[in-house]
Formats: structure tokens, C-alpha cells, sequence
């Protein structure tokens, strides 16, 4: 075991333990690294924004490549600013308008596709019993069905209609459960994580892979 | 009413209208005006980002100038901003700079640990929490585990039955079939209700149908 | 129910996480199909193809997505496929930099040449439609301020129909982006490794065929790293995994064992 003598390592650990000291209870310790992060984060994508995205895809454009139109959605961009301003904030709508129209268009087509007709068509099994899936497709089909039939609330879920809804109900259950027991895994490796940067990184404990 | 209405929302029925089309029309023309929109979209994301910055520094300098409580910490978070900002913009972004070595064991240690307190959130929920009050919420906490034991590898490992009966499936094989199955199929009737509910909201923002995009006000 | 602080019971999942670190009990990692397709694509492609690794994630999620991008990008160099390597979130560049160099330095892999990082651009579905008409409206530099049409690796290199693979690690719905903008209208072949959170979602897209295949949290990652033989964060991950995963079992089972026996007792 051999101590880090980065600088950075311990500011890391530092923080680490001041937002694990949170379990315990709030603190200031705590707060400090909340307001830390938020601050970082915020100059972090100042720069990146800045270097990345403004210089490349408008500053050399406009002023060196002569795309002087790129300026009317930099003014649209801008308008987006003067929502905080109570008198001029309508304004903002022009640029909200052209973005969200843009977006919405876009997506009606494209998520018809992605989302409804292929995964209709991926729906349409083999419901014989001549392949080993044979089962299994149906469970596939049946439960499709039911769920949208229990997720239909324009009619009442009464008699046949409500039966097979409540159907729809255990593939529900049974769906929950496995996201859960799956969720369980990613929360545990996010502190596995932190764990291997102390262990690693912070004490220099090598962990045989 | 005119300015702040109406033209806006013609606005949003003409761009939907036209992006809508434009997926289905091939012509050059279509693609040309497809090719510039997106040009004209990057640099309407980029100012507009300059709101949140905008937001981000009035917030705390009005706690800061009204001396709210626990002000103290919104002046470490500006002073954390700048800072960050300056070492990026004088120091530049390689590896071993003020700049990354902040992102790496700050931004990400802070950030990381946070989400990692919801392993604890779990374990304690799990206790307290996750009761089996009915049947179906029985059923609910048996896929859950069955699902948990099925994806690490000790799940393989204490299928005894399998080792006697090789035929029978492990808690790997019997999770893996819960998630294909009757997982997969829950999730996709959900899926098609959702793509359809994006569908149905996308129409109703270019009919003009829903209008809280626009914001509150006349 | 007996009443338990809970502050022992973040101790003893905290021990549980930590201890198994130093008492190893190396267990098999099984194979899922979901991600013996995506080894199986990759180690059908030749040094003329190319595969597009998008980190989408934030370091929120970094200790899922981080090991299922580098065992995947120590293949792709393994198999001297051509790697270009992105990130549609703003912190992503920041937590694949370090990844990148120290595999590339592993395979003595040169930038520009073997592989290439892009910088971050503004916009999702904007950045994917430019990738798949053309890389360059997307990406007039790389990450290191180069211009691309300097770079030997972009000889050939133009648009979706270059691209023989596209992987997405996300922890949000940017495999969506990639569904919707890129694979749909495109075609482009498609894989994804997300968080355990979001793995049971993607189910429905991989029977239809849309994603070849999934990587789910860190045992994807770990599953992953078994195939190529390099065994790393990921699979010491997963013995850390096997003891708490059985405290959590434990806590919901004396949980309602004694929320059954005050049952019973009214």
C-alpha cells in the first residue's frame, strides 16, 4: 500500500468523503461540495462551448468563410435570453417557436417509424408450435396485447375487457420487477466505482484484475 | 395578440409542416433546406446556452445581494466558475492541466459519489421499504430477485438444481428469459404507447394544440 | 420488525462493497447473447472497417459505461478496426480522453491514423444527421484542434455509409438519438451499452433487430472483458456485486419475513 502524493488525488478523496459524510447527515461539508460541483461544471462548459462549438461552427464561418446569414439564428439564439426579461420575454418566443416547430416535425415521422412500425412488425411472431420459440412468441404476442388493452383508459376496465386488463397487470409486474432487480446492479456500481478510485488511485492497493 | 401570439404559433405549424414533409421528399431542394437548418440550429444552441449561464450568475448573486441563507456557498460556487473558466481559457484543456485535473478529481468525484449515496438509498429501502402487501407485488419481488441472483455471476454458481438436472435452467437462464419474454413484451406495449404519445404531442405542438413551450403570458 | 438505524444498515452494504476487493472468489462470469452478437460483429470486421464509439454519459454513470467503452475499444484496436471515438454529452470528451490514450498507448495505436477523437458539438440529433451525411459538417476539427481533412484515418471516410458499426454508451435516451436519427433513416448498424437502469428498456429494440446486440451495466461490461481476455475494473467490479447483491436479497427477505409476522401477530 503506498499513499498518493498527488495533490488532486487527495482534493478528490477530499470531496468524495465530504458528500459520503452526507449518509450520516447534512452538513457543511456536504454543501461545499455541492456548490463545488455546480461552479466547476458551470466553467467547464463555458470553455467547451466556447472552443468547441462557438469558434468552429460560427465565429471562423462568419468572420473568415463570409457566412454572414449564420448571424440570423445567432440574433434567434439571443432572443432566447430575453425570457427573464418579463416586458420583452414574448420575444423569446420566435426562437422557441422555430426550434420546438422544427423539432416536432421532425420527430412525428421519424419516431412513427422507429418506435411504432417497426416494433408492430417485430410483434408479428410465428405463433407455431413448429419452432422451439414456439411458446415463447406467444407469451410475446399475448403480452403485448394485454398491455395495451390495460393501458386503454377511454373504456371502463369491466368484465372481458377489465379481465384482460388485469392480465396486463402481472406482465406489468413481472416487467417492474425485472428493471428493478437490474436497477439494484447500477446504483451498487456507482459506488464500486469510488471505491476502486479510493482503493487505486488514493491508497495504491493493487487489486489483481 | 399578433406578434405575441399568432405569428409564433404560424411559426411553429410552418416549421413542423415543412420538416414533416421534408423526411419523405428526396429532391435536392429538400435536402439543401434540411443541410441549412441544421447549420442555423447549431447556432441557435449555441447563444441560447448563454441563458443558463445568465441564470446560473443572476441566482446566486441575488442570494449573494439579498444575503440569504447559507449565501456564503453561491459565492464559492461563482468563484468556482471563474476560476474554472480562467485556467480553461489562459492554461487550455490538455491532460495534466489545472483545468482537467479540476474536472477529473472534483467535477467527477463530486458527482460521482453523489449518485453513488443511491446504493445506500437502496440497501435501505430494500429493508424497509419492499413489501410483498399482494400478490402481484409478490410477483413484482420475485422477478426482482430472480433477476438480481440471474446477473451476477454467484447466481450461476448456487444453481444446485443444475448441477443435478442439467436440463433445468440456472437463475441465469430463468432471468434472462423473464427479461426476453414476458419483460420484453411488457416493455414493448409500453414503448408503442409512449412512440405513439410522442407522435400525438409532436401533432399537437405543430397544431398549435399545446402551448406550453411558449411560456406563460399574453 | 425489528428496527435497524439505518446507518448500519449503509455500513454493512458498505463493507460488502469493499471487502469482497480482498477476499476474491474469482467466479466464472456466464455469457449473455446480447453481448456475445456484438464480440461476434466485431471479430468479423476487417482493418478497412470503421466503428463509431459514442460515450453519452456524464460522470454520474461513468462507473458502468467507462469499462464497457474501453473493453470495447481495446477490441476494435485488438482487431486494428478503425475507431473513431465521440460523445454527444459535454462531459464526455473529459471522461474518454484518459480511457483513449492510455488503450491507444497500450497497442502502441496512433491518433489520426489507428483511431480518432472528436470534440463535443452542440445538439444530439443535430451532431448524429451530420455524421450521417457527411463527418465533416459534423466534425471540422477533432478534439485536439486538427482539421480532419488532415488526418489519414478520414481518407475514405465520408458519411453513413462508411460507418460498419455505431456503439452508444449511454446512461440516458441517447441511443434513441442514435435509433431514431441514425439507424431509421440511415441504416447504420447499430449496438448499445447502457446502465443496468435502462437494460430491461432495450429488450423490445434488440428482438427487432434494430440494436445487434446490448451491454448491460457492469456485467455487460465484465462479460465483455471475459471474451477479450482482459480482465479489468469491470470484472473486479462484479465481485463487489456478488456480496451485495446478496445483503440486498437478505435485507427484502428479513424485511418481509417481519412485516408477514406483524401480520399475523394483529
Amino acid at each position: 500500500m503506498q499513499l498518493s502524493i498527488n495533490p488532486w488525488v487527495w482534493i478528490g478523496v477530499f470531496f468524495t468523503f465530504s458528500v459520503l459524510s452526507f449518509l450520516y447527515k447534512d452538513n457543511p461539508f456536504y454543501k461545499l461540495a455541492e456548490h463545488v460541483t455546480v461552479g466547476v461544471s458551470i466553467g467547464y462548459g463555458a470553455v467547451i462551448i466556447y472552443s468547441n462549438s462557438f469558434l468552429p461552427r460560427f465565429y471562423d464561418p462568419v468572420f473568415h468563410q463570409g457566412r454572414f446569414e449564420l448571424i440570423i439564428p445567432a440574433i434567434l439564439g439571443l432572443m432566447m435570453i430575453l425570457r427573464i426579461v418579463p416586458k420583452y420575454s414574448w420575444l423569446s418566443r420566435y426562437a422557441i417557436c422555430f426550434s420546438v416547430g422544427a423539432g416536432s416535425g421532425m420527430a412525428i415521422p421519424r419516431s412513427m417509424q422507429a418506435s411504432v412500425l417497426r416494433q408492430l412488425e417485430a410483434t408479428m411472431l410465428d405463433l407455431s408450435f413448429s419452432s422451439g420459440q414456439g411458446i415463447n412468441n406467444i407469451i410475446i404476442f399475448v403480452g403485448v396485447l394485454v398491455v395495451l388493452i390495460y393501458f386503454f383508459f377511454s373504456k371502463e376496465h369491466k368484465g372481458v375487457f377489465g379481465g384482460v386488463a388485469k392480465i396486463g397487470i402481472w406482465f406489468l409486474m413481472i416487467g417492474f420487477g425485472a428493471t428493478f432487480g437490474y436497477t439494484v446492479m447500477a446504483r451498487l456500481s456507482l459506488f464500486i466505482g469510488r471505491v476502486l478510485f479510493i482503493l487505486q488511485e488514493f491508497l495504491g492497493i493493487g487489486l489483481a484484475g | 395578440m399578433l406578434w405575441k401570439k399568432q405569428i409564433p404559433l404560424a411559426i411553429t405549424f410552418i416549421m413542423g409542416l415543412l420538416f414533416g414533409i421534408q423526411y419523405f421528399v428526396p429532391h435536392r431542394i429538400s435536402e439543401n433546406f434540411f443541410q441549412g437548418y441544421l447549420d442555423w440550429a447549431v447556432v441557435i444552441g449555441i447563444f441560447a446556452s448563454v441563458l443558463a449561464y445568465i441564470s446560473f450568475y443572476r441566482a446566486h448573486g441575488m442570494r449573494i445581494k439579498k444575503k440569504a441563507p447559507a449565501w456564503p456557498y453561491s459565492l464559492i460556487a461563482i468563484a468556482m466558475s471563474l476560476i474554472m473558466a480562467l485556467f480553461g481559457f489562459i492554461q487550455g484543456r490538455e491532460e495534466g492541466t489545472v483545468f482537467m485535473n479540476m474536472f477529473t478529481y472534483v467535477l467527477v468525484a463530486i458527482e460521482g459519489t453523489m449518485f453513488s449515496l443511491l446504493a445506500f438509498y437502496i440497501a435501505s429501502a430494500a429493508y424497509r421499504a419492499f413489501r410483498a402487501r399482494s400478490v402481484q407485488a409478490t410477483a413484482l419481488l420475485l422477478a426482482a430477485v430472480i433477476v438480481m441472483l440471474g446477473r451476477v455471476p454467484l447466481g450461476e454458481s448456487i444453481s444446485f438444481w443444475h448441477k443435478i438436472w442439467p436440463s433445468l435452467p440456472t437463475f441465469t437462464g430463468i432471468a434472462n428469459w423473464i427479461l426476453t419474454v414476458p419483460n420484453m413484451a411488457a416493455k414493448r406495449g409500453m414503448g408503442l404507447g409512449i412512440g405513439l404519445g410522442i407522435m400525438m404531442l409532436s401533432l399537437k405542438i405543430v397544431l398549435g394544440i399545446e402551448r406550453s413551450y411558449m411560456g406563460s403570458g399574453d | 420488525m425489528i428496527q435497524i438505524d439505518r446507518r448500519i444498515i449503509y455500513l454493512i452494504i458498505a463493507l460488502s462493497m469493499v471487502l469482497p476487493f480482498f477476499f476474491q472468489m474469482g467466479l466464472p462470469i456466464p455469457i449473455t447473447k446480447e453481448v456475445k452478437d456484438i464480440y461476434d460483429y466485431i471479430e468479423t470486421l476487417t482493418p478497412d472497417d470503421v466503428v463509431i464509439l459514442s460515450g453519452d454519459f456524464t460522470p454520474s454513470v461513468s462507473p458502468e459505461l467507462s469499462p464497457m467503452f474501453e473493453a470495447l475499444f481495446r477490441h476494435c484496436l485488438k482487431k486494428n478496426v478503425k475507431v473513431i471515438a465521440m460523445s454527444l454529452f459535454i462531459q464526455g470528451p473529459g471522461l474518454l480522453a484518459p480511457i483513449i490514450q492510455e488503450v491507444a498507448t497500450d497497442y502502441q495505436k496512433v491518433n489520426g491514423v489507428d483511431y480518432a477523437f472528436m470534440p463535443w458539438v452542440v445538439g444530439w440529433h443535430i451532431v448524429v444527421i451530420n455524421m450521417m451525411e457527411d463527418i465533416t459538417r459534423a466534425f471540422p476539427t477533432d478534439y485536439y484542434g486538427t482539421n480532419i481533412s488532415e488526418l489519414p484515418i478520414f481518407q475514405g471516410i465520408h458519411n453513413y455509409e462508411d460507418y460498419d458499426l455505431v456503439v452508444s454508451f449511454t446512461g440516458s435516451s441517447a441511443y434513441s438519438t442514435w435509433l431514431v436519427y441514425g439507424h431509421e433513416p440511415y441504416g447504420v448498424t447499430l449496438a448499445t451499452g447502457v446502465t443496468a437502469v435502462s437494460a430491461a428498456d432495450l429488450y423490445p429494440y434488440i428482438q427487432s433487430g434494430q440494436f445487434i446486440g446490448m451491454l448491460g451495466g457492469l456485467k455487460g461490461a465484465a462479460e465483455y472483458e471475459t471474451l477479450i481476455d482482459e480482465k479489468r475494473m469491470a470484472t473486479m467490479g462484479m465481485e463487489a456485486q456478488n456480496w451485495a447483491h446478496v445483503v440486498i436479497i437478505l435485507f427484502i427477505i428479513i424485511g418481509n419475513i417481519g412485516y408477514l409476522a406483524m401480520g399475523k401477530k394483529r
